[in-house]
């Protein structure tokens, strides 16, 4: 078989943890990562810059239809979304109660984004699912009463 | 060296099926939820495996303990459904959650309790001064086979812990294992779906393992259950822990933070670990843990834990284990199948 191996293992860090470039002297943010600042071309001073991954859903489209790989995981939801640094890109929104919203706060989560067959690697990266908040100070008081009640 | 747990990260798929719901497609009585003592279990999404549950209960004890990735020196990811049989977990959750590349990792497989056996190889490298910082994982997308009774309870779930000897939220104050060669439970390679003795899994196997691990720790330590608040067992149902705690000499009082099987089903080699999280989500400074572990084949390993204060300044830093019981949403038999890949298309 074939594998697309090394083209995969080239982007797993942007993949993974939405590894960018920032141009310190312009301030724009660059997903995916690139070598020339267009704004201040020679004078740029990029960095590596790691996104925090939470943005705001601008569009999305729902996919009934997909292609082999993707045909288990039909019906769903594919946006585009302004990370919280400026640069869009496009990701799947996972299943979530929530119906999908423009304007809806997403985070990112890791997810398997495709499988060469059941022989081959398999492709690991970010989606997006809504943004939640923990709340555990309240759900452990409220289970330390319940277990003192019960005893 | 006092060494232990600097922080700890749970994960739980957001997907559930109720027991009852399973025991209708296969015409089992409505009972059986209710002799499990287990009413509904976890489901992985269609794009999670155990190494997507790894990462994401990684990532919440990296966060919740705000804790540098780079001091991490070991990754060692216990689980019976690593994805790959030859490829470790551990590699892909150390890029994924940032480490340097100078970390040893091991993907470690002894049915239920790898993720203990986990910790056990952090403590040694952490107390021997050889790291910084050690990651062990117990992350499982468990199977069951279609009509078998494991389909009832076999869920998907995730814990991390960062065990260290400095920063420390709860210090382990020793451990304990007790191991046999005992053929309760086994998957041959290829194979999809494991197999069990069935009533053979019960005493020579889960009873025999826990209460011997369990006394011994406690002959060691010259402790007894009353010298503890809490206490977690491994839980495969609802049945088992409440058992071996009254075999014990534990109380219902002392188990109830950590019983989580009832709501999620038994995450394998998560499964004492999520319940050790719930009790660490709720316990003060100077509280005392019991925990022991079981893994089919068979093993078990004891834990005594002190908290310490600094659980107080962590523990809201990540998503509890209710925060993820909480958020469920229920599937439906014919989604679950799909959603474990029963459906061949």
């Amino acid at each position: 078989m074939t594998t697309q191996a090394p083209r995969f293992w080239r982007s797993i860090p942007q993949r993974y943890n939405l590894l960018g470039t920032h141009c310190n002297r312009c301030n724009e943010y660059f997903f995916p990562p690139r070598n020339l600042c267009p704004n201040c071309r020679r004078g740029a001073h990029l960095e590596e810059y790691t996104f925090k991954g939470t943005g705001t859903i601008v569009t999305y489209t729902t996919i009934y239809n997909a292609t082999e790989e993707f045909e288990r995981l039909t019906p769903y939801n594919l946006a585009i979304i302004q990370l919280d640094e400026g640069p869009k890109i496009t990701g799947q929104i996972i299943s979530c109660s929530e119906e999908v919203k423009i304007g809806m706060r997403v985070r990112p989560v890791f997810r398997i984004l495709g499988k060469e067959g059941d022989r081959g690697i398999i492709y690991y990266g970010t989606k997006f699912a809504p943004l939640i908040e923990p709340s555990c100070l309240e759900s452990a008081e409220g289970l330390l009463n319940s277990a003192k009640e019960s005893d | 060296m006092v060494s232990g747990i600097v922080s700890y990260g749970v994960y739980i798929p957001r997907f559930r099926i109720r027991v009852d719901e399973i025991a209708r497609v296969w015409g089992d009585g409505d009972d059986i939820s209710e002799g499990l003592r287990v009413f509904e279990k976890s489901v992985p999404d269609l794009d999670e495996d155990a190494v997507t549950i790894a990462v994401e209960a990684a990532r919440n004890a990296i966060h919740r303990g705000g804790v540098d990735p780079k001091r991490i020196g070991a990754i060692y990811a216990g689980s019976e459904s690593h994805p790959y049989a030859v490829k470790p977990t551990g590699t892909i959750v150390g890029q994924a959650v940032c480490t340097s590349s100078s970390y040893t990792a091991a993907d470690f497989e002894f049915a239920c309790k790898a993720g203990t056996a986990a910790i056990q190889a952090c403590l040694g490298l952490v107390t021997s001064n050889l790291i910084d910082l050690g990651l062990a994982i117990g992350s499982d997308v468990s199977q069951g086979a279609p009509g078998d009774m494991l389909e009832y309870t076999a869920a998907a779930g995730g814990a991390a812990y960062l065990i260290g000897s400095r920063d420390l939220a709860a210090e382990i104050e020793g451990f304990y294992s007790f191991t046999t060669d005992t053929p309760d439970f086994w998957r041959r390679e290829g194979m999809p779906y494991p197999e069990h003795g069935g009533r053979f899994t019960g005493e020579p196997a889960y009873f025999k393992h826990v209460t011997n691990a369990a006394r011994g720790l406690m002959e060691r330590m010259g402790t007894e259950p009353k010298d503890y608040d809490y206490a977690v067992f491994h839980q495969p149902n609802g049945k088992f822990p409440v058992r071996v705690a009254k075999i014990l000499g534990f109380s219902k009082k002392q188990i109830e933070p950590g019983l989580i099987v009832p709501m999620i089903g038994n995450t394998y080699s998560a499964s004492c670990l999520i319940g050790l999280a719930a009790t660490l989500d709720i316990a003060r400074p100077g509280e005392r843990i019991f925990v022991t572990s079981f893994g089919s084949g068979a093993g078990s390993d004891a834990f005594s834990i002190r908290v310490l204060d600094r659980i107080d300044d962590i523990r809201c830093n990540a998503p509890s284990v209710r925060d993820f019981i909480g958020n469920a949403k229920y599937l439906d038999y014919a989604m679950y199948a799909k959603h474990k890949g029963k459906l061949r298309i």
